[in-house]
């Protein structure tokens, strides 16, 4: 299964009592691709992720990722087997530090067995170094090297959101899938979060993009999918969703998204 | 950056080694080591129990259950079966691990405060069994005749003695805890009490950290309650009834469930309120720790070891 596509969803259908969040999703992830998820407010895209990533179980529908299904299993076996995650409303560990937040972000690449660490085993301890290198090495990758002290919750809201990529990374995910990284965020933030996630591609990791500022979709996406009310309306290139009347209906009743 | 420093610590053992030897030479207060000997046995709980509170973010009101589990266990199976006493901690311990599990997992796998009430329910039944079951646990009256503990030759008889191998054993818990906290697991378990959601997210299986913690607070106390059991040689219900649960609430909150040495101070004032300073009260008792909950949790809802930070942060800002 290493040459079909790494995340495949199949009619996928979510409902919250009387409310149907998503009907009806098929949906494609390459490898190697971003894949942008767009769609006005309430279409269903942070629903999307919280299915994907095991927040929530869908109603109906198979999701399957490098070839295996996962629905029904736990948020912590889905990210164990490498689909990580940023959350719209950022969802950092605040009252640890900069560096502490990475960290736990290794989580799954470390041996934390409760006894070796109560008897800080030397092992344990040899790891623990190692992981603060491991630490550094993505803050630097992302930028924030000089903050790693800091309290996460004393970063202002742009640095926020790239510390929560950097976690993130720090799970070594296939799938990487990011909820708004540039909701908030001014137009410098803006193209740093835009490079930094096409370095993140370059890295070979997929990333699955929820966004709503059009000129970063439309300049970093392979493949676009629309979302309105919960259904797919559109799909394809850029340039094709660019151009296509029911996604500039569904925005804007007029010419342009952009 | 979680650092616990080192100098506290240092202070800390110096007293604890000290001790002794300065209340032998203060009029009065000479038969302080005995209470310490039950302020120690009160911290190895309340160590576990910074961990749950602190920590996981669960509130139990039925440690006296483990407690009692780990007394009777060591009366039991020392009076009735010959086995050794030492032999008896671990079984005890073990035993309560067992029964945390079967206990906490249903309630620790769902979100909010279901394992408080579980752990109500559960602690009054564990103490109707212990007066109930008179063949095994000699009902109400209690058991006598439980040994003391011996090391080769040496009998751990005085209260010195004691003392300095209660204390030993808190030490060892106490570093070890320390270690757990800085270590991934205290990184995981500080993850969970800020964001569940992220927690997972980073692959950490969340139910199953409280689930650990619970149980190892429970070994904890279990070990508490055989050290108990091994220095008063005799036990009884009433030790380990609902009122023991909720003083051990009354330690953390005045002490402070967020800091491990809260856990510490809570615990040796409330063993000398209750061994020594409130003995004259008798029924008004806890009338007394009522209104010490309610002083706390509205004056000081940080606890006591939140005390210092407060000082200091009034002492800097200008009045
Ligand atoms: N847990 C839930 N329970 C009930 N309804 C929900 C739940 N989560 C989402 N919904 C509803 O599902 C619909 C889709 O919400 P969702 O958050 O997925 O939208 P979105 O596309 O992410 O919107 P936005 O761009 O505003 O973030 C909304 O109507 C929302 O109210
Ligand atoms: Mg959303």
């Amino acid at each position: 299964m290493t040459n079909g596509p790494l995340l495949v969803i199949e009619d996928l259908v979510m409902s919250f009592g009387g409310l149907t969040a998503l009907m009806n999703i098929q949906l494609r992830v390459a490898r190697g691709t971003i894949k942008a998820v767009i769609g006005p407010n309430g279409a269903g895209k942070t629903t999307l992720f919280n299915i994907i990533t095991g927040v929530l179980s869908p109603t109906e529908g198979h999701i399957h990722f490098t070839g295996r299904a996962i629905s029904g299993l736990k948020a912590h076996q889905i990210a164990a087997l490498g689909i990580s995650r940023t959350f719209q409303t950022v969802e950092l560990f605040t009252n640890m530090t900069v560096l502490e937040n990475v960290m736990v972000g290794r989580h799954l690449r470390i041996n934390s067995s409760f006894f070796g660490c109560g008897l800080a085993l030397p092992h344990i301890r040899r790891q623990e170094r190692r992981l603060r290198a491991q630490a550094m090495e993505i803050l630097d990758f992302i930028g924030l090297a000089d903050k790693s002290r800091l309290l996460a919750e004393n970063l202002p809201l742009g640095e926020r959101k790239i510390l929560e990529i950097g976690r993130a990374l720090a799970t070594d995910p296939l799938l990487l899938c990011l909820d708004e990284p540039a909701a908030g965020l001014n137009e410098t933030e803006t193209e740093a979060a835009a490079r930094l996630i096409q370095a993140i591609k370059e890295q070979g990791i997929t990333v699955l993009l929820v966004e709503h500022d059009m000129k970063v979709i439309m300049n970093i996406s392979d493949e676009i999918t629309v979302l309105n009310y919960g259904e797919k309306i559109a799909e394809g290139t850029p340039v094709h969703i660019q151009n296509h009347p029911q996604v500039i209906e569904a925005y804007l009743g007029d010419g342009t998204i952009i | 950056m979680l650092q616990i420093r080192k100098a506290p610590i240092a202070a800390g053992m110096l007293f604890i080694l000290i001790f002794p030897w300065a209340a032998d030479r203060i009029p009065g207060i000479d038969h302080y080591p005995d209470v310490m000997i039950f302020a120690g046995i009160y911290c190895l709980i309340t160590i576990g129990l910074s961990l749950l509170m602190g920590y996981a973010g669960q509130i139990s009101l039925g440690h006296a259950a483990f407690y009692g589990i780990g007394a009777y266990v060591s009366g039991i199976l020392t009076t009735r079966y010959g086995f050794d006493p030492w032999l008896c901690m671990p079984i005890g311990a073990l035993a309560a691990a067992a029964v945390a599990v079967a206990v906490g997992a249903p309630s620790l796998r769902l979100r909010g405060h279901y394992l408080a009430m579980a752990t109500l329910a559960f602690g009054v039944i564990v103490n109707i069994f212990f007066r109930e079951q008179r063949q095994w646990t000699g009902g109400p009256d209690g058991m006598t005749g439980i040994p003391g503990l011996s090391l080769f030759s040496f009998e751990f008889d005085s209260i010195l003695s004691y003392y300095y191998l209660v204390w030993g054993i808190v030490a060892a818990a106490f570093f070890f805890t320390i270690a757990l906290i800085q270590s991934p697991v205290g990184r995981a378990l500080r993850a969970i009490h800020t964001s569940e959601p992220a927690a997972a997210a980073m692959g950490i299986p969340i139910a199953r950290y409280k689930i650990f913690v619970f149980a190892f607070s429970a070994m904890l106390a279990s070990l508490a309650g055989s050290l108990y059991a091994h220095y008063m040689n005799f036990i009884n219900p009433g030790t380990f009834d609902l009122f023991f649960s909720i003083k051990l609430v009354i330690m953390m909150a005045l002490g402070g469930m967020h800091s491990i040495w809260g856990a510490l101070v809570g615990a040796v004032l409330v063993a000398f309120l209750s061994l020594e300073w409130l003995h004259f009260f008798e029924q008004f008792e806890i009338l007394i720790y009522g209104a010490i909950l309610l002083l706390v949790t509205i004056f000081l809802p940080e606890g006591l070891a939140g005390l210092p930070a407060k000082l200091l942060e009034r002492a800097r800002r200008p009045s």
